[in-house]
Order: structure tokens, then sequence, then C-alpha cells
């Protein structure tokens, strides 16, 4: 994966933008020295990145989040440093927008800085097992809606088909029609599909671009 | 439907509500239960359905009184503080007989509380928490699955019985993510000849109320709607067993807290002790013949809750205090661990010298 400078995760609620934040960001620590995750969610106060603060902080990964994520407080808040993400050009960052048009409104304060600087990268993440983005006509829909709402253009699509805990190999393979569907009505090229790291053995010969995530997993 | 789908606990509600043929959302965002909510706004301009944000949730479950007049089926869904004011309404709900359904997604509490899950209503779910002597049917999912499923058996008893079905959850349920089918099979709503849907001249006008003016009246309405109650408590109490073949310490535990115990009990069961869960289904009524039958065998008894306590006093009531019954609890958004369920299990094996 070549990465640019930003790059930027946003998708419908519940695609899987946050398992795939926190490991794209691990995986670009590998070559980079100085790597920060963002959290820019203001509406979902649960399963954030900050779940996986200590195995960033391990791998020196710089977690820039809302003191008020994952607390008992529900409240919109950005965090204090988003703004290293545009001052800093050293460093590189994953940024995990929020969910749907409303969790992406607050790139929008961003994005004329990222849009002129251009050195980044807007990947939809899209799951064919969500119930209201089954079709490619409804993930452009949200697509479209993104776009407005945050102010900044996408570059590619992520595949992250995935039914959870359940999910095989047949389901992800079952999937690649629906993401070249979403390609082609979006007119955006396909990069990656990302799988459990379970799966990844069973599928790396036969798709490319794959990319194996370290999933949080839950105790019950 | 067919295939599954990967959804949020509370999402799975809204979808199963519009499978059984729910056309009428009337809420109020509140976090832990807003997808319900965010969910019926996509859905329902799409299939001629209602969605309406109300300006509070007193002003939802009186629109809710409405359509469960005029015949249909409707619901509402809030979390712990909005169902607080909801209480007035179910209580009507209640006195004018009218079938709906209501979904508790429980957060920590009292008062503003947190945000994190709790199951600190149960009380407040299982006596009624409005006024008066009243009753809903309680039901409590402890899985995404079964959200759905439980959503479409509350539509299916609360028109039955017209009575308000509550789907007690609780913040993890509704937020975490699991695969569900909607492959079910789905009874058509009875007809509702007491519904206030035009008389065509043909007969005499319907009336739904809960005003009474003569006091005989009123008494005699509440006596036969407990006769109704004792119904549903004879047909429809449920609950699931968990490895209680020969148990001498049995759980008790529903939702998010039934899934740590299961794990614990398993675990105790692999040391030797012969634990056992009850995981009641149906809050009211509560499943007491599970307990009863429990007794054949049991030594002990331990209520695992995210509360101070609360169902542990009907698992007091359902087995006559006959043998002990413990508690073992987090609150404050807090969830017991295995571990810390292992360990009441073997203090209590301990006790019981097994």
């Amino acid at each position: 994966m070549n990465y640019k400078r930003l790059t930027l995760l946003a998708g419908h609620y519940g695609s899987g933008k946050t398992n795939l934040a926190v490991n794209m960001a691990l995986d670009l620590r590998k070559t980079r020295e100085r790597v920060a995750l963002a959290d820019l969610d203001i509406v979902n106060p649960y399963f954030r990145s900050k779940d996986s603060g200590r195995e960033l902080m391990e791998a020196g990964v710089r977690l820039i989040v809302s003191e008020y994520a994952n607390t008992n407080l529900d409240i919109p808040a950005l965090p204090q440093e988003m703004y290293a993400l545009i001052d800093d050009p050293g460093l590189s960052a994953v940024i995990d927008v929020g969910g749907d048009d409303r969790g992406a409104l607050a790139l929008g304060r961003l994005s004329p800085a990222i849009a002129a600087e251009n050195d980044y990268d807007m990947f939809l993440v899209v799951n064919r097992f969500r119930p209201l983005t089954r079709s490619a006509e409804d993930v452009l829909q949200v697509m479209r809606e993104i776009e407005e709402a945050g102010h900044l253009a996408f570059t590619g699509i992520i595949d992250n088909s995935n039914l959870g805990a359940e999910t095989s190999p047949e389901d992800v393979l079952g999937s690649a029609g629906f993401a070249e569907a979403v390609a082609e009505k979006t007119g955006l090229p396909l990069v990656l599909t990302s799988v459990d790291e379970a799966l990844y053995p069973a599928l790396a010969e036969k798709i490319e671009n794959l990319f194996p995530m370290h999933l949080q997993k839950r105790p019950v | 439907m067919a295939e599954k789908v990967l959804m949020k606990g509370n999402e799975a509600i809204a979808e199963a509500a519009i499978l059984a043929g729910c056309r009428h959302y009337f809420g109020y965002p509140i976090t832990p239960q807003t997808e319900i909510a965010a969910y019926m706004a996509k859905r329902m301009p799409k299939i001629g359905g209602t969605f309406l944000q109300a300006e509070s949730e007193i002003a939802a479950i009186n629109m809710v009184y409405g359509v469960s007049s005029a015949g249909k089926r409707v619901m509402t869904s809030s979390s712990s503080p909005g169902i607080s004011l909801k209480g007035e309404g179910i209580s009507y709900l209640a006195g004018a007989d009218l079938p709906a359904l209501v979904v508790n997604c429980q957060r920590g509490g009292p008062g503003l509380g947190g945000i994190q899950p709790s199951q600190s209503d149960y009380f407040q779910a299982t006596r009624g928490g409005g006024h008066g002597d009243y009753h809903m049917i309680v039901l409590a999912p402890d899985s995404v699955q079964e959200m759905a499923q439980l959503t479409i058996k509350g539509f299916e008893l609360a028109d039955e019985y017209r009575m308000t079905s509550m789907i007690l959850a609780d913040g993890t349920i509704g937020q975490m993510m699991e695969p569900v089918s909607f492959d079910f099979e789905i009874k058509e709503a009875p007809e509702k000849p007491w519904a206030t849907t035009g008389t065509g001249m043909k007969r005499p006008h319907n009336i739904i109320n809960s005003l009474y003016l003569k006091p005989e009246k009123l008494e005699e309405t509440n006596i036969a709607r407990y006769e109704k109650y004792a119904v549903v408590e004879e047909k429809e109490a449920l609950a699931e067993e968990y490895m209680m073949d020969g148990a001498e310490i049995v759980l008790a535990a529903f939702g998010i807290a039934a899934r740590v115990t299961k794990n614990a009990v398993k675990a105790a069961r692999a040391e030797g002790i012969k634990a056992g869960l009850i995981r009641p289904v149906t809050l009211w009524p509560f499943p007491k013949a599970y307990f009863e039958k429990a007794l054949g065998t049991a030594k002990e008894m331990i209520s695992i809750e995210l509360s101070m306590g609360q169902m542990i006093e009907d698992v007091r009531l359902a087995t006559q205090c006959r043998i002990p019954v413990s508690l073992t609890k987090r609150v404050g958004g807090m969830i017991p661990s295995v571990e810390e369920v292992l360990c009441a299990i073997r203090k209590a094996a301990e006790r019981i010298g097994d």
C-alpha cells in the first residue's frame, strides 16, 4: 500500500472504519517514523479507536482523539490536537471520519487545507452485509451525502464486507461482484479488500490487494 | 432478506418492527438507542410509513396512544430517563387496553446517569413504572438475533392481550453488531373491532378512554384486567435453561449479564461444579415455574445483575426463600466479568460443600 500523507476513511455507519483505521495506522508505522491516528467521529460514543489506545501507544502511533471518547458522556467534541494534521506536514496520519454524512460533518473544517495540499486519499469503506448499503445505488447515495457534508472527494473504495465473527472466506469472495459494481457506479478504483487476519491465508491467493486486520475481540 | 446481514441490536429492532407490519414510529433521540430512530428515519419514508421525531418523549408516547387507538401497530423507543418521561403515557395505554411496543435500551442511572449499559430499570419495567395497577409484557433479548425475534413476538403478544409490550434491552445489546437473519414467519395482526376506525354508520361508536366516572365500574375494569394478566402469567412466561441438568448452584441472569454468566457456568462445569443458568426471556411474567422446578436439585441461587439487586427479589419470591439467594453485580455502566461470576460460583460451591 502506497500511503499518501493523509489517509481518510469514511463510509456508512458500522461499515468497519475504526477497525480498518487502527490496522492501517499500525501498517503505516512500519514505514514511517511519525504516525498519528485521528478520530474525528462526533456522533458515535462507542467502539472508538481509543479501545486500541494501548496497542497504538506501544507501536508508537500518536492517537488524536476527543478526551470524552469512551467516557460516560455523550458529547459531540473534537480532539484539541486535530489541527496538527494540517499544521505539521512531517506527520503522516490515518483519519477515522465518523459514519454517514452526519459523522463527516466535522471533516469540513479541515477539508479546504487537505484539498489544497493534495497529498491525501479518502477511501469509501463498504460492507455488503450492512442492511442499508446492500446495492451499489445505495452506496452511491451514501457516498454523495458524505462528500457533500465533508467537502472532500473520495479517491478509492475499500471492500470490508464481513458478517462479524461468522464471516467465511466464501462471504468475502461472494462480495467481489458487489465491490466491482460499487467501483463502476462510483467511478472509483477498488484499492483494498480487508479481512480478519484469520481469513487471510485462505484468501491471499484469490484476492488482489488483500489487507489483513487484527480485530478487537469482544469478551462475550 | 433471506441472507444474513450484520446489524446493531438497535437496527435489528427497527427492521423487525417493519417486518411485523409496524408503519408508525414516534421517538426522541437519546443514547444508546438513537440508531432505532435513525434507521426508521431512513426506512419509513421509503415504505409509506410514518417516522416522526416528536418534540419530546411525552409527545411521542401520546402519538403512540393515538395510532394504537386507530388499530395500527405502533412503537416508540427510548433509554432510561426517556422511559421515565413516557411513564404517564404508558399508564394511559394500560388504562385504555391499547397494544403498543415500547423499547427501553437501558443506560446507567438514576438521574442522567451515564451512557454505558445497565439493567437498573427492572423494577420500573416489571412493576409498571407509571401510576395505577397494571403490567406490561417485558421481554429481555440477549443477542442481536433475539432483538429481532422478540420485537416481532412483542407486537404479537401486545395485539393478542391488548397490552403494551416492552423490549427491556441494555446499551450493550443495542450497540453490538452481530449477524442476524430475518427469516421469520409473521402472523397477520388480528382484527381489532374495538378500534376507532369510523363506524361507517354500521355500528355504535367505539370509545378509547381510561377515565371512569363510577368507582364501581373502574373497580370492575381493573379486576377484569387482572384476570387477563393471570392468563398471561399462566401462558406466556418463558426462560432459557442452560446446563440445568442436576444443577446445585443455579444462576439467574438476563440480557448481557446472561451472556457473561453462560461462559462462567461452562467454566464452572469444567471444574466439576454443578452450576446452571436460568435466563428469563420474559421478565414479566416472571418465569417462576422454571425456578420452582430448579429447587429439585438447587442448594443456592445467585442473581447476576447490572443493578444494585432488582431481579433478585423475583428469584426469592419464585423460590419462596427456601434456599439462599445472593447477588453478584456491577453498576454504573460496568459489566461483571466471567471471572467475577466464576468466583461467586466457586464461593457458593465451597459453602454447599460441593
